[in-house]
């Protein structure tokens, strides 16, 4: 076929990041916009630990402290983690399974760029002074217009509506790229764990998002164009919401964790010199936790009065979980028993995320007890609980798969010693703040309050959790440092830095040329890479003949799309807002602005379905050029 | 655009939208996304459960629906789901006007179902059940808008379609998108049947 | 076999040395450690058994990677290829048996105390109904049995079962007394009373004060809806009923003051026992806090302090913003002997049949 007609822009500078399709570069985005919000959050915790810090402090108003739980809960959980879990998904998963690119480039970058206008609209709310203040959970009637009437809350229905819009896409990218685009012999009972993880994640978002889209929807409904699905005086019901938040809710847990699972799984094997402990298991582990993380939606609800038959019910299948995750634990012990363990900064965030984990799922099986939850419900124990889970699991898993592939996303590798240091200072820090936070909870102290009186037994615990709050700040700018020092040492990490790698990401050079796999590798076995290295072979056998690559062209349609669905969320949010100025007025409560935004996503949509994407071909002797095996 | 002439070359295969990896992609992540909006609509239908019976002050469910406007959008909607199946056995058999003749019938019917949808919410007001008028007026409205956006989102998108294949040919681009479009056509449908029991029937009898 | 029992053995000390020390831990009338009725002791009981069940895993899991970890790690230059283990179908079934025969002993008390703690007592002759309706940011509490309403303050006799139930004026709120029952939330209910009323129940033993707390995000003065349990015997609690039933204690001040009382005050309160849209005021001059927030004593052994009474209702009229922000009182305009009028009245509005417990309990919480 003649392929050479076709002449693609290949843009560079910042017109390269925002038309890019390509999976790493994408993967790098979200990283970055993951990182700042990651960074906004955290100093949203590290005021809310201050305020804690002795009773009846002062450093905020109770209606600042709101605003500073509500946001740092929903710009952590959308805006922080998620993205960068997608940016390991982006960055790792079709190089694990031998693919050259994701099945959608062009959703890929419209999954980002609506997640980051998302997270930019929710965050203005700071800017416009405007702060969502009814908790990340935002629980109907005080997230109603009667009692928060100011335009916080609709920041967080739109921003979270437009940034879930993204997740979604990602979703079901993800999950047609592993189902379509495996490498021959790559069947699913090799794929490496994290790329397990990232398709059953996938698969929960695809099930999970669409439901707190409509509650947010129904909450948007109500808020900017009176309806009652939450009204109790029109017959609307405030339990509702309950429901439908955490039916999302709930999965959304496990689309955190199952991603550090996987990780940790990958890294421990590496590390260790072993392959991983039952790895059928661990697949089987993972799907039947993906599957009861829908059944149990209702035990964040045993204080709400869904009476004796419905706790019970919720209270048994929430024990049944620990039963794979507790699987999940063993393997990854025995994946270490016998090994040859070395300590690198990675291997050590795997191996912190054990005991921190277990304590988290054991909470969460003492919270599942419903009697017992009356008492745990809304006290620090929760806190503490979800925090053990979510940081102690997922951020420590992240910050373990950030190190072991930063050489293979940047050509870099982190220097070793630093990132011990930052683990140790992290860990502590994490220890500090929230192991204290379960006796605060028995104790009496009810969560997301601004202030305490003294002489309760409150007062040193709080004072060590906030010392713990302010190391892990440290450490986290320590990881900083360690980017931006690491940032100015040559690129000469090799496709295989760890020199146990393996899956297929260590046979490529470091990073990898952007149609990562110059010839589609055939894949023998589990753990691909390592069983070639194992029969002394120095590559992968290639599938297929050196052949030109065909890759997706670039295109600024995505960003654009996100930048009409940002306008268009404006206009609904202040389209019944009385304005000084007759301009604005007439272009706000007209819903032009609105009707632009709009135009501006559906015209791109057109532009995109009419005009077919030739892409463009890289050839043979180029690849011969510069795609040499690392 | 040498590169998408692949059916001139060779047989014009059985199933043209699983003929390229790209067509493949798009199949399965469409159907990957109907389940998104199975979920979707599942969660308008448990909002809508939870609230029909809330009526306030406003017409009940019994006093305003009327089955004959209903029973006739339902037929032309249950029409327009053969005839897109029409389209598609065009599609397979690369007979390109036979395809487009199909998909504009089911435009066609597509929009005679969103006209009755209008006249129907018109008479609705008329009788003082408005969006704000209680829970299950918001909460119908909400459920059936949705579905109505969704048909008015399905006739535009095929008609774009239809211009498309006039313009480019039946090829292995643009048999996917027709093909994927079909699929949604006919998911619509199914809501809809779920709509016209859950929402008109259960509304008039229970 | 054999030796994990020998490990779980010495495991035991251990763990009955962390239920001693959680026993230890918090105030008796705050703490879910410390319980003072039969459901916080149930609870605690549950809580102990899953704790301990727990810290034995912890333990396992603990031990188990340290030794690991010392044993395998990784000498320098060592270039050796491990055996690569599959897994062990034997192993997997162990860790897949223990956890569930785990949950089984932890499921059998949770189900049974669900079902337990679900009882009606509505209808219970010996118990004493309570109707709690919270509001931003204050609770009401009325005894439908007796006629009576009164605010912040809940009294009951201890040895008795309340029966509570439970609903909300605006958003939703959660009634949390740790140290005598976990919470339950309060639901809105619609404009003919009807929704989903929560019921609880709940006893105390002893002649205490409790201090009970809103345990769901309200607004910006959650942190400050604190309430009081003051559990007291059966003659003083017939007492208490007694007084509340009488008329309200007329008015101390001038007869203009009196007047800006009415206008100013009772628009909103009440004195005698009909609904209001703000806290019944009946005898607030005995109550262990002013708007439930601003303690008149810091626990049940001290007596009530009279000057702090009238500091509190001072600094309350004076900056209720500052005090509870986002509450509906607002500012009300008072001339100074009006405000010193008023406080009079109140912060000596007093019932005699608290006198007793509010001089201070000997040997409570010490």
């Amino acid at each position: 076929m003649a392929h050479t007609a076709h002449t693609v822009k290949r843009y560079t500078g910042i017109m390269d990041w925002l038309t890019t399709v390509d999976h790493k570069k994408i993967g790098i985005l979200y990283l970055l916009a993951g990182g700042l919000f990651f960074g906004i959050g955290g100093i949203e915790a590290i005021l809310i630990r201050i305020q804690l810090i002795k009773p009846l402090n002062d450093l905020v108003s109770e209606q600042s402290f709101n605003e500073l739980i509500t946001m740092h809960g929903t710009t952590m959980i959308f805006l922080g983690v998620m993205p960068i879990i997608f940016a390991l998904m982006n960055a790792i998963v079709p190089l694990q399974i031998g693919a050259r690119d994701v099945a959608f480039p062009f959703l890929n970058s419209l999954g980002f760029w609506t997640f980051l206008f998302g997270g930019l609209l929710l965050n203005l709310s700071w800017i416009v002074g405007d702060v969502p203040d009814a908790g990340w959970t935002s629980y109907v009637p005080l997230a109603n217009t009667e009692y928060s009437p100011h335009h916080g809350v609709d920041f967080y229905t739109i921003g979270l509506q437009i940034s879930g819009l993204g997740t979604l896409l990602g979703g079901i990218n993800f999950l047609v790229t592993i189902i379509n685009m495996r490498a021959p012999g790559m069947t699913y009972m090799r794929m490496p764990m994290f790329t397990w993880a990232s398709f059953i994640t996938s698969a929960l978002i695809l099930f999970a998002f669409p439901a707190i889209t409509v509650g947010l929807i129904l909450l948007m409904f109500d808020r900017l164009f009176s309806g009652n699905f939450f009204n109790v005086a029109l017959g609307g019901n405030p339990v509702l919401w309950q429901h439908i938040f955490w039916i999302f809710g709930h999965p959304e847990v496990y689309i955190l964790i199952l991603p550090a699972f996987g990780i940790i799984s990958d890294v421990l094997s590496t590390f260790a010199r072993k392959r991983l402990f039952g790895y059928s298991s661990m697949v089987f582990a993972t799907i039947l936790i993906g599957f009861l993380g829908f059944m149990v939606w209702a035990h964040h609800m045993f204080t709400v009065g869904l009476g004796p038959v419905a706790n019970a019910l919720f209270s048994i299948a929430t024990m049944l979980i620990a039963v794979p995750t507790g699987i999940k634990i063993f393997n990854w012990i025995f994946t270490l028993w016998g090994g040859s363990i070395k300590f690198t900064a990675a291997n050590l965030y795997a191996i912190g995320f054990i005991p921190t984990f277990v304590m988290g799922g054991v909470t969460g099986v003492m919270l599942a007890s419903a009697p017992a939850n009356f008492q745990f419900h809304d006290t620090y124990f929760v806190v503490a609980h979800f925090h053990y889970v979510i940081v102690g699991g997922l951020v420590l898993g992240l910050f373990s798969g950030l190190h072991f592939w930063w050489p293979k996303m940047f050509g870099r590798t982190l220097y070793e010693g630093l990132g011990k240091a930052t683990f140790w200072m992290f860990f502590i820090g994490f220890q500090l703040t929230f192991f204290v936070q379960h006796f605060l909870g028995l104790i009496g102290m009810p969560r997301r309050v601004a202030t305490y009186l003294p002489n309760q037994g409150f007062d040193t615990m709080n004072m060590i959790s906030t010392v713990g709050a302010i190391m892990m700040g440290i450490g986290t700018l320590m990881f900083l440092w360690n980017i931006f020092i690491t940032s100015r040492q040559p690129k000469n990490a090799s496709a295989d830095p760890w020199e146990d790698g393996r899956t297929l990401e260590w046979t490529i050079p470091s990073p990898p040329p952007e149609y990562n796999f110059k010839q589609t590798p055939l894949v023998r076995g589990y753990d691909a890479w390592w069983k070639e290295k194992m029969d002394g072979n120095k590559e992968m056998t290639p599938a297929e003949p050196l052949a030109s690559i065909h890759m997706p062209s670039p295109t600024i349609l995505p960003f654009f799309m996100s930048v009409g669905l940002f306008i268009a969320g404006f206009g609904f949010m202040y389209g019944r807002d009385p304005f000084d100025n007759a301009i604005l007025g007439f272009l706000f409560n007209n819903y032009i602005v609105s009707i632009i935004g709009l135009g501006i996503t559906f015209g791109c949509m057109f532009l995109r379905s009419v005009n077919d994407d030739p892409g463009y071909h890289i050839e043979v002797e180029e690849l011969e050029d510069k795609g040499g095996r690392g | 655009m040498s590169a998408h002439g692949h059916h001139v070359e060779g047989e014009w295969p059985h199933q043209p939208e699983n003929a390229t990896l790209e067509g493949r992609n798009k199949v399965l992540g469409f159907w990957l996304f109907l389940g998104g909006e199975a979920v979707l609509f599942g969660t308008l239908f448990a909002t809508f459960l939870a609230l029909r019976d809330q009526v306030g002050d406003g017409p009940t469910a019994a006093e305003l629906f009327k089955l004959p406007i209903v029973g006739a959008a339902t037929l032309i909607l249950l029409v327009s789901s053969l005839t897109s199946v029409f389209a598609v056995q065009a599609l397979h058999q690369n007979k390109v006007k036979d395809l487009i003749k199909w998909l504009i019938v089911t435009v066609l019917l597509g929009f005679s179902f969103l006209g009755l949808e209008i006249y129907e919410f018109v008479e609705y007001i008329h009788h003082g059940h408005n969006f704000t008028t209680s829970a299950f007026s918001t909460a119908f409205y909400t459920l059936v808008g949705f579905h109505g956006a969704h048909v008015a989102f399905g006739v535009l998108w095929i008609t774009l379609l239809i211009i498309q294949v006039k313009k480019k040919g039946l090829n292995l681009v643009t048999a996917p998108k027709v093909y994927v479009s079909a699929i949604y056509w006919h998911f619509i449908d199914v809501v809809w049947v779920f709509i016209f029991t859950v929402v008109y029937l259960m509304g008039r009898v229970v | 076999m054999m030796k994990r029992w020998q490990f779980s053995k010495r495991l035991l000390p251990l763990l009955a040395g962390l239920v001693l020390l959680l026993s230890a831990c918090g105030r008796e009338d705050l703490s879910t450690l410390n319980p003072q009725g039969s459901i916080a002791q149930s609870q605690f009981d549950l809580m102990k058994l899953s704790i301990g069940i727990m810290t034995g895993v912890v333990v396992i899991v603990f031990g188990l990677s340290l030794y690991v970890l010392v044993r395998y790690r990784r000498k320098p230059g060592d270039k050796s290829i491990p055996k690569q283990v599959e897994g062990s179908h034997k192993l997997e079934i162990i860790w897949t048996v223990i956890p569930i025969i785990l949950l089984v002993i932890l499921a059998v008390p949770t189900l049974k105390y669900v079902f337990a703690f679900a009882e009606d007592y509505s209808k219970d002759e010996n118990a004493v109904k309570v109707k709690v309706t919270a509001h931003q940011y204050w609770w009401e509490f009325e005894y439908p049995e007796y006629k009576i309403r009164t605010a912040q303050d809940l009294v009951i006799p201890f040895g008795k079962k309340i029966a509570v139930e439970l609903s909300t004026k605006d958003v939703l709120h959660s009634f949390w007394i740790p140290s005598l029952a976990g919470k339950m939330d309060t639901n809105r209910t619609d404009s003919l009373d009807k929704g989903n009323k929560n019921k609880m129940h709940f006893d105390a033993k002893e002649e205490n004060v409790y201090r009970g707390k809103c345990a769901e995000l309200c607004g910006p003065s959650h942190a400050y809806m604190d309430f009081k349990v003051k559990s007291v015997n059966q003659e003083t609690f017939d007492a208490w009923v007694k007084e509340m039933q009488a008329p309200a204690k007329p008015f101390t001040g001038d007869a203009a003051v009196a007047e800006v009382f009415k206008q100013s005050c009772l628009s909103c309160h009440a004195v005698e026992n009909e609904p209001k849209t703000a806290p019944n005021l009946k005898g607030i001059g005995s109550r262990e806090a002013v708007a439930g927030i601003l303690l008149n004593r810091e626990k049940a052994s001290e007596s009530i302090d009279q000057a702090k009474i009238e500091d509190h209702l001072r600094k309350w009229i004076k900056e209720t913003d500052d005090v509870k922000p986002g509450n509906k009182m607002g500012v009300i305009k008072l001339s100074d002997p009006e405000l010193d009028q008023i406080v009079d009245y109140l912060a000596n509005y007093k019932l005699d049949s608290l006198e007793k417990i509010n001089s201070g309990i000997p040997n409570v919480g010490e």
